[in-house]
């Protein structure tokens, strides 16, 4: 399991726009680094991400090898309603990490 | 009249010496100083620094048993939050069963050799780092105090001249870029001075945690060098002097640089 450091504001504003910041360890190998015997080491990157609040989908973003190892995604959203936001990473081999974290609306 | 004379030569002597203080305060600066402000922001929060993940790494190593012994770091030090504050600040300290200095990442492994009876770590590798780290982060924010151990002076002068030592085809000494032209360019990059305040820290350029002596490789590659192995003697008397050149800096574990 991979280490993931979850940045949710403690507490929101309804309508307010908030800053969610993710970070996940994660070796992101293009595929294009050789080794010293002129093969390559396997391609090993995290191909999608995804944020769920209550299920629906809030925010999307697609991977490719030229992103840095550990992933740092930021992005901002509107705080509708409060609930349970659920992140989730899935890397080449098609498995997801899944973190979760609780967003207060007030 | 002369004693309101007086204290007008009083006040502007006062006054001189407050600008010469001025004028003679710490001119030293972490790199820290040097970096971008997306950079800085990225070592000043905790969720967003990438070396933290080596920390949380480092933590769960701490208490995790190792070794014929059976015992974990832990098992001894308690807790590292209080066992460990400070003790990255005063290393590289003397170690009287080696009769040498040792940097934190030898006293780990030594730990984990003698008191655990466990293979020791590689050197680089993502556990020794982490461990590193996890030390490190305890003393964040205290400053550098190099012990007063007669006993590292012999060490601490070979590094101070191995700092000023012409080294590689290119023919240069540590000094000669981080002493005389700190804050110029190196290609894009800008020249830091060199204190060694954050390690193990974040490079961009690493994408990954990395030691001082692999930073010292870099460097000693750079002038076309060829680097000393991993672990060498060499690495923790350069770093003895250049702890001791950064006295009183803060500890800025886990450090993020470009």
């Amino acid at each position: 399991m991979a280490r993931a450091l979850i940045n949710v504001p403690p507490k929101a504003k309804r309508g307010e726009v908030i800053e969610i910041k993710t970070l996940i360890s994660h070796p992101m190998e293009t595929g294009y680094r050789p080794k010293g015997d002129g093969s390559f080491f396997p391609r090993d990157i995290i191909q999608k991400f995804v944020c769920t609040l209550n299920g629906e989908e809030i925010f999307r973003a697609d991977l490719y090898p030229a992103i840095a190892a550990n992933p740092f995604i930021a992005f901002t959203t509107v705080a509708r309603e409060g609930g349970l936001l659920v992140f989730s990473w899935t890397d080449d081999r098609g498995e997801a990490q899944m973190e979760s974290a609780k967003l207060v609306v007030e | 009249m002369t004693v309101r004379a007086a204290q007008g030569i009083l006040a502007l002597v006062c006054l001189l010496a407050s600008s010469a203080l001025a004028q003679t305060t710490d001119s030293r600066r972490s790199g820290f100083e040097d970096m971008s402000p997306q950079s800085q922001a990225l070592q000043k929060d905790d969720t967003a620094n990438p070396g933290m993940l080596s920390v949380l790494d480092g933590e769960a190593l701490w208490s995790t048993k190792a070794g014929s012994a059976g015992k974990s770091c832990a098992d001894c030090h308690q807790d590292a939050t209080t066992s460990m504050k400070g003790v990255a600040a005063r290393y590289p300290a003397f170690s009287t069963e080696h009769n040498r200095p040792l940097d934190l990442q030898g006293r780990i492994n030594a730990c984990r050799e003698t008191k655990q009876q466990a293979t020791p770590f590689a050197w680089e590798s993502k556990e020794l780092l982490a461990l590193s780290a996890y030390v490190g982060k305890q003393s964040r924010g205290m400053p550098i105090t190099p012990p007063d151990d007669p006993r590292l002076e012999p060490f601490r002068k070979r590094g101070e001249a191995l700092y000023s030592q012409r080294l590689g085809q290119l023919n240069f000494s540590c000094a000669n870029c981080h002493d005389d032209n700190p804050g110029q360019k190196l290609a894009s990059a800008v020249i830091p001075q060199g204190h060694p305040t954050g390690y193990p820290l974040y490079r961009l350029e690493w994408q990954s945690l990395g030691s001082l002596q692999r930073r010292f490789r870099g460097c000693l590659v750079g002038v076309r060098a060829e680097p000393y192995p991993y672990g060498a003697q060499e690495y923790v008397e350069l770093e003895l002097f250049m702890m001791s050149r950064a006295k009183g800096m803060q500890v800025e574990t886990p450090a993020v640089r470009p």
